[in-house]
Order: C-alpha cells, then sequence, then structure tokens
C-alpha cells in the first residue's frame, strides 16, 4: 500500500473504552505536539494522518489571535487545543502563562511543563509540584509534564493533576523509554490517566509504551521532523492501538527454553530414526 | 501628492515599496507601464531587516522541493540581475559570491548536519563534507570545538538595504512614482477600481501589484507574519572575523552570521508565528549573541550597533503567491517568507509577464500560482468596494 494510500484511509480506531482526561472521552490515545513541522502544510496532513483529537501548542511561541497560523490549522483539522507553558522556568511564568492561555483560547486545560534548563529540558521537580497545586487551586486541569520518576508522578496525582505525563526520554531525543520499568510502575499505581510525553523515536518506541500500561502516548519531534512526517503519523497512531490492543490481550510469560506451538504428535517420520 | 498624477495616465499601482514592489515596480516600469507605487515608509518592513543570505541549498527542507527549484533558478539569474540593477542605479549592491559554510560543535549537531547533507546531496545539490580542522582552516575564527562541516559553494549573499536603494533609484529613473501612504485594492461592480488610500483617495488604475508583505494578510488571508529579530555587530577595520556567510545547529537552535565586506556582521534571526510584533526581546539578543559566540568566540568583542524585529510573510507551505489572483486585475507578489530577497527578480519578471504578456512564464515560478489547491485556500481574496460584500471567495476546494 502506498503512503498516499494509507493515508487517505481511515485507520478504525479498536473497540475498547475511550481515554478518558477529566472526565473528558478520546477514542484516539496519540496526542500531538505541533512543534518542529517544516510548513503548515506539512503540519496539517500529519495532524490528519495521525487521527489525534488532542494537540498541544506552545503559548509562548504563537499568538492565538494573529490568525492564519496553528491555531487556524488546529480548528480546521477540528483537535481539541491543549496550551502548554513550554519555555517557562518557575512556577510563577507557568501559571502566567496558563492564565494567558485560558484567556485566549477560552480552555481551562493546561499542559504543565517546568523546565530546569535549555541543555536537557529535564522537568524542575521543585517548581512543577508548586506550580500544578497553584494550577489546580486556581481551576486549571492540569495535564503535568514529569520525569519518570514514580514517587513524583503520586504526588501530582495527589495534587490533583487530571493526568500525569511521564518522559520516555528528554524531549527531542527520540530515544525511546529509557526507564521501562518505572514507567511501568507509574502506569500500575495511578488512578488518573498516565501519558508517555516525551522521548518517542520511531512506532515501536509508542508501542512499548502502550505495552508497559500507559493510557496514551504524546510525541511531535518523532512525526513532524521525520522523512515524511504524514507517513509516520499513520506508523504512530497504529502503534499506539497495537501496544493498547497488545496490553489488553494479555501477553505470554517469557520463558529460557523454546516451547513449540503445536505438539509433535502425528507428525509424519523420515528416514531411520532408530 | 497626488495631484501631480494624472489619474487617467496610471496603467498599474504596485502596493508595497519593499524589495519585491520595487523590483516589480522597475520592471513594470522598463516595460513600458506607467506605475505608481505606494507605501507608508518604503524599506522599513522585512527588507530593510534581512540578513541577505542568497541560500537556497542551505535552508532546503524535506518535501519542500519547489520551493529548492524557484530558489536556485533566482541564484543563477542574481549575476545578470545584480549588472544591471547597478548599472542603472549606480549603487553597488554588495552582492558576494563568498559561499556558505555550514557546521556543527556537538554530536547531535553534526548528525544533523549530516543527515542536511544527505537531503541537498540526494537533491543533486553541490555540498562537500568537511572535517573541523578544514573548516578552521577557512574560518581560522571559529570556536576549536566545531568538529565537522558543509561547505555550500553555490550560496552567497547580497546587501538588501542597499539593494533596495538600488532598486528604488532604478524604479524612479524608469518613471515610478511613490506615493506615501497605505492602501488596499477596492473593487467596483467586480472590476477592480484602483486602490483606496487610507485617507480617502482613490488611485485609480485597472492594474494592482500587492507586495505588501506582512501586511498582506489583510488582503490574502493566507498569509502570516512570521516574527525574526536580528543582529547587526560590527568587525574592526581591516580585520574581517569571518570571509564566508557561517550557519549552525546549536543546540537544535539555528543560528548564522553574516559578513559584509563593509565589516558589518549579521546575525540572525529568530522565527516566531506571534503576529504583527516588531518589539525586540531580550531573550532573543541573548539567544542570538550566546549561539554566535559559541561559534565564533571572538563575537563578544565585537560593537553591538543594532537590534532589529520585522515580520516576514509566510505562507502555509512556505511557497510565495505570484501571479494574477482570483480577482481580474489583481496580481500577487507576496508570501516570501525567508526568501524575498533572493526572490525579487523572479518575482518581477513574471508579474511584468503576467500583467503585460497575459502569463507567468514555464517554469519553477508557476509553482507559486496563488490559485494552487491548499488547506489555507490560498486563493481567498478581501477587498473594499462600494457595492461587493468586503469578503470575496473563489476558488474553494
Amino acid at each position: 500500500m502506498t503512503s498516499a494510500s494509507l493515508i487517505g484511509t481511515p485507520v478504525p480506531e479498536l473497540p475498547g473504552e475511550p481515554l478518558r482526561i477529566a472526565g473528558q472521552a478520546f477514542t484516539s490515545r496519540l496526542v500531538m505536539g505541533t512543534g518542529g513541522a517544516g510548513n503548515l502544510n506539512i503540519l496539517e496532513s500529519a495532524l490528519r494522518a495521525s487521527g489525534t483529537q488532542l494537540t498541544t501548542v506552545a503559548m509562548r511561541r504563537i499568538d492565538p489571535a494573529a490568525g492564519g497560523g496553528l491555531i487556524d490549522v488546529l480548528n480546521r483539522v477540528g483537535v481539541q487545543v491543549l496550551p502548554n507553558t513550554a519555555g517557562c522556568r518557575t512556577a510563577r511564568e507557568a501559571l502566567l502563562t496558563a492564565r494567558l492561555a485560558r484567556e485566549l483560547l477560552g480552555t481551562s486545560w493546561v499542559k504543565l511543563e517546568v523546565v530546569a534548563d535549555d541543555d536537557t529540558l529535564l522537568p524542575d521537580a521543585g517548581e512543577l509540584l508548586d506550580a500544578a497545586g497553584q494550577l489546580v487551586d486556581d481551576g486549571f486541569t492540569v495535564l503535568a509534564y514529569t520525569n519518570d520518576d514514580p514517587v513524583l508522578a503520586l504526588r501530582l496525582e495527589n495534587a490533583g493533576c487530571a493526568a500525569v505525563m511521564p518522559l520516555g526520554a528528554p524531549i527531542g531525543t527520540g530515544l525511546g523509554v529509557l526507564n521501562p520499568h518505572n514507567i511501568a510502575l507509574i502506569a500500575q499505581r495511578a488512578s488518573v490517566p498516565i501519558i508517555l510525553d516525551a522521548g518517542v523515536g520511531t512506532a515501536s518506541d509508542a508501542a512499548l509504551a502502550m505495552e508497559l500500561g500507559c493510557d496514551g502516548v504524546l510525541l511531535a519531534t518523532a512525526v513532524t521532523r521525520a522523512q515524511d512526517p504524514a507517513r509516520m503519523a499513520v506508523a504512530m497512531r497504529l502503534a499506539v492501538q497495537a501496544g493498547h490492543a497488545a496490553r489488553l490481550a494479555g501477553r505470554i510469560p517469557k520463558r529460557e527454553r523454546a516451547l513449540a506451538s503445536s505438539t509433535p504428535v502425528g507428525l509424519a517420520e523420515f528416514g531411520d530414526r532408530s | 501628492m497626488l495631484l501631480d498624477v494624472p489619474v487617467s495616465a496610471t496603467d498599474v499601482v504596485v502596493l508595497g515599496g519593499g524589495v519585491i514592489g520595487a523590483a516589480c515596480a522597475w520592471r513594470l516600469a522598463r516595460r513600458g507601464l506607467r506605475v505608481i507605487l505606494v507605501d507608508p515608509a518604503p524599506g522599513s518592513g522585512a527588507s530593510g531587516a534581512a540578513a541577505g543570505m542568497l541560500a537556497p541549498v542551505s535552508e532546503v527542507q524535506p518535501g519542500e522541493e519547489p520551493l529548492l527549484r524557484l530558489g536556485c533558478h533566482a541564484a543563477q539569474g542574481y549575476p545578470d540581475f545584480v549588472r544591471e540593477l547597478e548599472r542603472v542605479s549606480g549603487v553597488v549592491t554588495g552582492y558576494r559570491r563568498c559561499g556558505t559554510l555550514a557546521v556543527a560543535l556537538t554530536a547531535d549537531d553534526r548528525a544533523r548536519l549530516a543527515e542536511n547533507r544527505r537531503l541537498q546531496a540526494g537533491l543533486g545539490l553541490t555540498v562537500e563534507a568537511l572535517t573541523g580542522r578544514r573548516c578552521r582552516d577557512l574560518e581560522p575564527m571559529l570556536d576549536p570545538g566545531v568538529s565537522a562541516g558543509t561547505l555550500i559553494p553555490d550560496d552567497h549573499q547580497v546587501d538588501p538595504r542597499r539593494l533596495l536603494e538600488a532598486l528604488r533609484i532604478a524604479a524612479t529613473a524608469a518613471g515610478v512614482v511613490t506615493v506615501q501612504g497605505s492602501g488596499t485594492p477596492e473593487r467596483v461592480d467586480e472590476a477592480l477600481a484602483g486602490v483606496r488610500l487610507d485617507s480617502g483617495t482613490l488611485v485609480r488604475a485597472p492594474r494592482v501589484v500587492l507586495a505588501t508583505g506582512a501586511w498582506s494578510r489583510s488582503v490574502v488571508p493566507a498569509v502570516r507574519p512570521v516574527k525574526g529579530q536580528i543582529l547587526r555587530l560590527r568587525m574592526p577595520a581591516g580585520e574581517h572575523v569571518l570571509r564566508r556567510t557561517v550557519r549552525a545547529v546549536v543546540h537544535g537552535r539555528d543560528v548564522y552570521l553574516v559578513p559584509r565586506e563593509n565589516g558589518e556582521l549579521v546575525v540572525g534571526a529568530t522565527s516566531e508565528d506571534v503576529g504583527l510584533d516588531q518589539r525586540v526581546t531580550a531573550g532573543a539578543v541573548h539567544d542570538l549573541l550566546r549561539d554566535a559566540q559559541a561559534l565564533v568566540p571572538a563575537v563578544s568583542e565585537l560593537e553591538l550597533t543594532g537590534t532589529t524585529a520585522r515580520c516576514r510573510p509566510g505562507t502555509p507551505d512556505n511557497l510565495p503567491l505570484i501571479g494574477p489572483s482570483v480577482v481580474p486585475g489583481l496580481t500577487l507578489a507576496t508570501g516570501h517568507h525567508r526568501n524575498g530577497v533572493l526572490l525579487c527578480a523572479v518575482t518581477a519578471d513574471a508579474v511584468a509577464a503576467a500583467l503585460i504578456d497575459g502569463e507567468v512564464p514555464e517554469g519553477p515560478v508557476r509553482a507559486c500560482d496563488p490559485r494552487r489547491p491548499g488547506p489555507a485556500r490560498s486563493a481567498d481574496i478581501v477587498t473594499t468596494g462600494r457595492d461587493t460584500a468586503a469578503a470575496a471567495t473563489a476558488g474553494r476546494r
């Protein structure tokens, strides 16, 4: 099947429970970011191909009132806009950015991102927890981008976050899920949705995250900077579905030695086996 | 001032006096049309801020081959264009065939450089992989940490401010009359009547060329402003820190340094989707200087002579809008984004051919047809008019 025909064909969502965040249902478990696309047309075709229903946008890099830009594309594709606080280093900045987003975009949902430095873009745990509490108190539905730390993930949940979004690897690295054990532990212990955010490089990374028990996957660069973004968007959509289905289906236990899938009884014998 | 111009004597009004509008006005007048150019402050937009890189090879992106073909076509014609312009205007444009060196510091940035090089080579473009040592042989002031590079011999530079001055002199010499003001194309009963100035005056003309850059958005909603911030530094007399344009990705951020023969060193540029905003921000100046200094430590000793923020006209597919619009008589020459300086001559030639010969000539500029299909409906046009709706739409998919 060619890329064009694959992209043109709607990929049906597998039957099953939708992803629910703060009471809202999403049949697609793939959340997309918008950074890194070469141009708006490429981004638009990738978003459509991904089947995403929720897409995050950096408030510090856009002016929603300007028109003709990213927000128009998202409206045309018909996805819910999830403003994020990318670029914020302090809880205070994140709070101000979230309030600006609420005013300009008319949504109280925010993807909270408070990073410590430019080199790693890793979350600053102290500021993150502080900001999460303040935003929840201010009436926001908070989806918190965090480290792959099971303790901090629970703290964020207890602070009232509607979803917790641990990283697979640092933003933009494409290194995959570096600590699968921690991601699985976070997913096991959580009672809010866990969405793997950042680090996905290719489709198998997204599938693995779902197999580990995540409720969804957020990615941007892996699609927008791929050679063929729309085709990679389709791959990610299928990978998230495949990983989720595999998780629900229940994988077989791993064994040390081989075990034939069918018994040898009744097979023809050739030559002298005595 | 309008009274000096007999209204019946105008063949075409060019809206916008940046490099695109000035080049169109010059070419149209040279081909015998009576041209009025309308601009509130010619050269105050993106043209006056541009770095002047003529860099279709350096800037190529996956999936943007039509823009690459157009850019290469324009770059090939630049020497002839500049030679004629300099002869007519008497202004030296600062066109330098110096090539471009793209370098990388870290392993991550080196990988990205190599990926770009594969893309460029795969498209048949001339690029040469260099070791860090070889990069520093070419440009000894590069940081010792530069570990790899790509030499792009065909990407050159021009000084956009001088280019614009030359174009305006050439246009005036060819008979173009400049009117200071802002205006909007106006229709009466579906026919183009001319341009309505903000002062209320109607400049009558059967044809209008829209070349208002980021401000085109009020007429062509598919165009959006993309803010760019840029720095100007001064190199000590006789001590050129760099010989050729140097660009790099530093920790994932693009930065370039363009040295001019007159000692100016231009450092740019940000790319921000924040609307029509011309404020210089502390963070952008800091980031540009930090990244420039990481590449060339001696930058810290240079005089910082200016900081500028201007808006480029972006389009959904990064291709400009060049040629007839859905409104008869209204020709577009806008949406050039990062490539206005490179594309001004091919745009002006196409616009002149469209207006005078009736069609845009064969070649890569045809990909810029404003009526091309696209999700953002580039074809939508908004004009003012006595008895038409403010928004007239045609060519919807």
